[in-house]
């Protein structure tokens, strides 16, 4: 799982709706590993405006992952080092097992062999 | 790549080796997910570079066929922990990435309620022609809002250039309306198109709920589904299903 799909995943425990806290979901024992992939701008482009960047700088912080400044350069394009750093955190960095708590209500999602569960029981639809 | 190349490699995904009936796995073959992915590519350039999605995903056939035509970037998402491994397996033998969710994607109150307009339609009378379209212009964007209709899919709102899937045609009982759900929240993800796969007796009825939802559905091809017997409630060997194959647009 890229620190993309991270980024877009949120809790969905139905009495859970404080968007403060159901997102983004809190990365714990996690093992990463970096796996190189061709770096596409226009698709990058696109994403910029899609993820949430702050979301993505703490989690980055949390991970001892450097390099991204802490706001968006208002030409992303002109800056081809901004471009390669976030390739590299958004796309390249992939969590391989891990949990995802929710700091609303303590849900913990698991991530296994790459794969998060976002699956909730029943009562918690 | 040509099209005999992309269905032959095709020929290497693994399927479901116990499929589930309650989640209606019947694999797509190469040779229909060879046709759907090249036409995609050839005749509207959805795949290539483009961010796409596979909405009950399986064994990943589909999205593997969208990969191979140069996907930018690939999601896939399905219920079943048995049939996402297989998907991991597939990836490998064909060297693509792919982001892989486990996640039920019609949880909660849009079954019911794609379920009870099913039911309505196939046991009411027949809606008068314009009146599903008037409710369409003032509901569109709403209906579609993924925070709303599919809680742990509401980031990826939009998300995707383009959305391909084969979903459960809902023709197990307990599944009915499931089709038009997937449909549902495949208009909330995508940009531009989705490619989906749906029973040709429900045609009309397709139309109409997706220029309620905004896109403007053609049937591409309709094509015979063959359905092999892999579970007991079927009584001959190998059933054929009349299946449309229908490409969505979704204005801005």
């Amino acid at each position: 799982m890229r620190l993309l799909t991270h980024n877009m995943l949120q809790c969905h425990v139905k009495k859970c709706t404080d968007p403060a806290l159901n997102f983004p979901l809190q990365l714990q024992d996690i093992e990463l590993e970096q796996v190189e992939t061709e770096e596409n701008e226009d698709l990058l482009l696109n994403l910029i405006n899609k993820v949430d960047y702050n979301a993505l700088t703490t989690t980055a912080a949390q991970l001892g992952l450097v390099g991204l400044p802490n706001a968006i350069p208002k030409d992303p394009q002109a800056d081809p080092a901004f471009m390669t750093r976030l390739h590299e955190v958004l796309l390249e960095t992939n969590i391989t097992q891990g949990k995802m708590a929710c700091r609303g209500c303590g849900h913990v999602y698991t991530i296994k062999d790459g794969i998060p569960n976002m699956l909730l029981a029943e009562h918690e639809i | 790549m040509k099209l005999k190349a992309l269905e032959s490699h095709l020929q290497e995904v693994e399927v479901f080796s116990d499929p589930k009936v309650q989640f209606e796995q019947y694999p797509t073959s190469a040779h229909l997910a060879a046709r759907i992915a090249y036409m995609a590519e050839t005749t509207y350039g959805d795949l290539t570079d483009k961010a796409v999605a596979d909405l009950g995903c399986g064994c990943g056939m589909l999205s593997i066929a969208a990969g191979i035509m140069g996907a930018g970037l690939l999601y896939g998402f399905d219920i079943d922990d048995d049939a996402l491994e297989i998907a991991q397996g597939n990836l490998e033998t064909f060297e693509l990435e792919m982001e892989l969710v486990r996640v039920n994607v019609v949880a909660g109150r849009l079954l019911e309620e794609e379920a009870a307009r099913t039911e309505k339609k196939e046991g009411g009378p027949r809606q008068a022609g314009g009146k599903p379209a008037n409710v369409a212009a003032s509901s569109a964007a709403q209906d579609i809002a993924l925070d709303r209709i599919a809680p742990p899919l509401a980031r990826f709102a939009k998300q995707f250039d383009t959305v391909i899937m084969n979903p459960p045609f809902g023709t197990k009982p307990g599944n009915r309306g499931i089709d038009m759900a997937f449909l549902r929240v495949a208009l909330g993800l995508a940009r531009t198109a989705v490619y989906s796969l749906h029973k040709s007796s429900t045609r009309d009825y397709i139309l109409q709920r997706a220029a309620a939802w905004g896109a403007k559905g053609t049937v591409l091809a309709q094509l015979r589904f063959d359905v092999p017997q892999m579970y007991k409630f079927h009584k001959r060997a190998s059933v054929d299903v009349e299946v449309d194959l229908w490409r969505f647009e979704l204005g801005d």
